[in-house]
């Protein structure tokens, strides 16, 4: 029990630190309630969702900057082909968008461990291309989502047997976000592939000693930032119901939550409930902010410093606890 | 020593051999690093494959582990002709090594480890148990493990897949005394029971005690496969050497020539850090080759971190010509003239970076040095330690492509060019051939005859013999013996190490 608590001491201090920041938004802005949650959520999306495909690539010992380019092109995929479309042809676009994303990720990964340049060249040059491709499919934001989806991540859960004014306090963000994480990591981490990522990340070549195959392992990390890449892209199409060419400001708040929330940038340790505690975290301080009037150029600053203190109080306890 | 007698099986040597590698050869542009390499392996037989550095020994290991691929020549096991494309497939194959670092993944604990590689739980507790490391947990974390208990988990996780060949590559390396035993004896019992193995070490000792053939290599060439017979360690240096061995044969015994040491160059007085340095003092004098003898984990690391101010000490003195030295950080010590080259290479070179900057890295250090860099004085300077200490340059480019020997060369070279005043080297000749090793006796001499004083730690008890003049025996973190050279024969030293032969008054006075 004390040895589980141990491990999962960051995720737990993220969780109180979320919890001290929700208290702290209700103090500012006392009438913040389920309305301020739900757009919460549904802001934080498609940022927990880049998080946790950085964050699989980052486990694996790689970086992906292509992220929010990926994202970009699935967005406007989803939106162009989702126009005028039927709700069971939009299912099919769902589907179809996902296995893009997937072999978007798969095309940096393959290009990684074939050409064996660096990690970080590799996903910069593909970041320009899956830009160009953005735009070549759709030159300015437009497209459609079909309004059933959108109604998948806006407002409350309604369970059927449970009284409306509790469950209207989980915002549907949260569970689709929840979702997401159940059916494509809970099976990777409970597999050997799961193992394989932190084995390729912490040590390359003990994983190749020890029957890795490295080379297909990374392709698939690279695969399933892919995969994530492709629902953030959805939600950004889902939340404003139009495809955005551009790529968001995902690349770098991905990188900054996977750090804050634990995982290492070298690789082989963290998991990814941390980086989503990490997102929720600075979307709120930066809501937090705007609610107190502060500069939104001081915003950023405090963002950072944060960042900064958060990431040396950790080491400093993790260096304290290997001394006793 | 006390293994069983060596007990060649070689009626079960049946026609098909377990392993027959024959002709392998492979080059990396235009480096030859194999020309006719083979081996052939029986059932129930051990075999040692040896060669000096540079020999091709570590190609060929990856070649027969899968990790590399041969340009020529083929590796069957159990008369298939296996191919063995990596180490997944070659322990599909049947051949399970344990290669000379640890394979396991450090962010992972125990438990996953076995998962990843599909090693069973039961058999592999079975033999860390048998291995003498009992109360191993499988929910430890890999990074939090002493390098001996990750030495055994590499090996009892090789002996649960049950392989028909085991390749053990410098296995005992890093082992104390006590486990060393443990693994000859069930890699002997592995033998016995019709199983293959390919030993691996620089130990004559074991390579005689548990061995029945030796299988040598020279310049990428197989030139000898010998039976193990009493007095056959001579022969094996001859083939090992080639024409070289009679420039280095005979390792000169230091103790009986050793000049009268001059002054006292560094005194330690109760000397206590971290919770396994307790209580050591002794005194290190100018001319002196002191060796510090002890098992695995009696403080001997954080003595020489101490003295080389990377750790600081609790409580006692350290005097150097007589004056009482604090030492702060690895700097202080430095400017004092008090140099560390680690155990672990990798702590202390530049791996790619070139050879001539890893040896100018301490010139460079001292901040008043904002100008240019002296170039010519430089390479002159460094020149002359590479010709002495004779690195082999070939690939001098990288420091990590070079072999483990002439790494260690480089680490003791940079502290030549700076030229040395006290040298503490921990484990200097831990994992290389016997040709360097001789060398590296030479050097120390040379620096003592010098005028330098140095602390010499080794893992390998006969090494005291042969390059120190006296050794203090370290056990429970206090000196509890001093012996000199001329009487320092293994089983003397082992029973001191054991705290066997502790005098009453321990602690090595002036």
């Amino acid at each position: 029990m004390r040895r589980a608590l141990a491990r999962n001491s960051w995720t737990l201090g993220l969780a109180g630190l979320l919890a001290a920041l929700l208290v702290a938004t209700k103090i500012i802005q006392p009438n913040f309630g389920v309305s301020g949650l739900d757009s919460l959520a549904r802001a934080a999306l498609p940022f927990a969702l880049a998080t946790l495909g950085m964050a699989v690539v980052v486990i694996a010992g790689g970086i992906d900057l292509s992220l929010a380019a990926m994202m970009a092109v699935t967005s406007v995929t989803a939106a162009v082909l989702m126009q005028g479309a039927s709700d069971g042809q939009a299912l099919a676009v769902v589907i179809l968008v996902l296995m893009l994303g997937a072999a978007m990720g798969a095309l940096n990964g393959a290009l990684i461990v074939v050409t064996r340049v660096p990690d970080i060249v590799v996903t910069l040059s593909m970041l320009f291309v899956w830009q160009g491709v953005a735009l070549l499919i759709l030159y300015a934001p437009g497209g459609a989502a079909a309004p059933w989806l959108r109604a998948l991540i806006v407002g409350g859960v309604s369970l059927p047997g449970l009284p409306g004014g509790l469950t209207a306090w989980l915002p549907k963000g949260v569970v689709v976000l929840l979702a997401c994480l159940a059916v494509v990591w809970l099976p990777i981490h409970r597999s050997r592939l799961g193992l394989r990522f932190y084995a390729i990340g912490s040590h390359p070549l003990a994983a190749f000693r020890s029957g890795v195959p490295v080379g297909r392992t990374r392709i698939a990390a690279y695969a399933v930032c892919g995969l994530f890449a492709a629902l953030g892209g959805l939600s950004v199409t889902l939340s404003t119901g139009i495809g955005e060419p551009i790529p968001g400001p995902y690349l770098m708040a991905s990188v900054a939550a996977v750090v804050l929330g634990g995982v290492v940038l070298g690789g082989g340790r963290g998991g990814l409930i941390g980086p989503i505690l990490a997102v929720f975290v600075l979307r709120l301080v930066r809501m937090d902010l705007t609610l107190m009037a502060v500069d939104p150029n001081v915003t950023t600053i405090v963002e950072g410093t944060i960042m900064v203190v958060v990431v040396m109080f950790g080491a400093v306890l993790a260096a304290r606890g290997r001394r006793q | 020593m006390t293994e069983q007698a060596a007990a060649p099986l070689m009626t079960e040597q049946a026609a098909t051999p377990t392993l027959d590698a024959q002709g392998v050869s492979k080059h990396f542009g235009a480096v030859i690093a194999l020309k006719d390499a083979s081996l052939r392996v029986g059932p129930g037989e051990i075999v040692a494959l040896m060669g000096a550095n540079g020999a091709g020994k570590s190609t060929f290991v990856k070649i027969l582990t899968g990790a590399l691929r041969a340009d020529a020549g083929h590796v069957r096991i159990r008369g298939r002709n296996s191919a063995v494309t990596s180490p997944a497939t070659a322990r599909r194959s049947g051949l399970v090594p344990v290669y000379q670092e640890p394979s396991l993944i450090p962010d992972l604990d125990v438990a996953d480890n076995l998962r990843l590689s599909l090693t069973p739980v039961e058999p592999f507790g079975h033999w860390v148990a048998e291995l003498g490391i009992p109360d191993l947990r499988l929910s430890d974390r890999i990074n939090r493990l002493p390098l001996a208990t990750l030495r055994i988990i590499d090996l009892a996780r090789a002996l649960a897949a049950e392989p028909d060949v085991l390749l053990l590559d410098e296995m005992t390396a890093a082992l104390p005394t006590d486990l060393v035993q443990r693994v000859l004896a069930v890699v002997r019992q592995q033998a016995d029971a019709g199983r293959s193995v390919i030993y691996i070490s620089h130990r004559f000792t074991e390579i005689a005690g548990i061995c029945d053939r030796a299988s040598v290599l020279r310049d990428g060439v197989t030139v000898g496969d010998l039976q193990i017979v009493p007095g056959i360690e001579e022969r094996i240096v001859e083939l090992m050497l080639g024409t070289a061995s009679a420039v280095v044969a005979g390792g000169r015994r230091a103790g009986a020539t050793a000049a009268p040491a001059g002054p006292p160059r560094l005194r330690v007085r109760e000397l206590q850090a971290g919770n396994r340095l307790s209580n050591v003092s002794f005194t290190l004098r100018t001319g002196e080759v002191l060796g510090v003898v002890a098992l695995e984990g009696q403080g001997q690391d954080e003595l020489f971190d101490v003295l080389a101010g990377a750790r600081p000490a609790l409580s006692g003195q350290i005097e150097l010509d007589g004056t009482p030295v604090r030492f702060d950080h690895p700097a202080d010590a430095i400017a004092a003239g008090v140099t560390l080259v680690p155990g672990d290479r990798a702590q202390a070179l530049l791996m790619p970076r070139s050879v001539r900057e890893n040896i100018a890295l301490p010139m460079l250090a001292p901040l008043r040095n904002w100008g240019a860099i002296a170039m010519r004085d430089e390479a002159s300077r460094v020149a002359a330690a590479i010709d002495r200490l004779q690195i082999d340059t070939r690939a001098q480019g990288e420091v990590r492509r070079l072999s483990g020997g002439n790494q260690q060369k480089v680490t003791i070279a940079r502290w030549i060019a700076q030229g040395v005043q006290t040298l503490l080297l921990f484990d200097p000749t831990r994992g290389i051939d016997i040709r360097t090793k001789r060398q590296i006796y030479a050097l120390v001499r040379d620096l003592a005859d010098q005028g330098a004083a140095v602390l010499y730690y080794t893992s390998e008890l006969a090494e005291v013999a042969l390059a120190c003049d006296r050794a203090i025996v370290i056990f429970g973190g206090r000196v509890v013996d001093v012996i000199e050279a001329g009487a320092a024969d293994e089983p003397t030293l082992l029973r001191a190490a054991y705290g066997l032969t502790e005098a009453p008054t321990a602690g090595a006075g002036p």
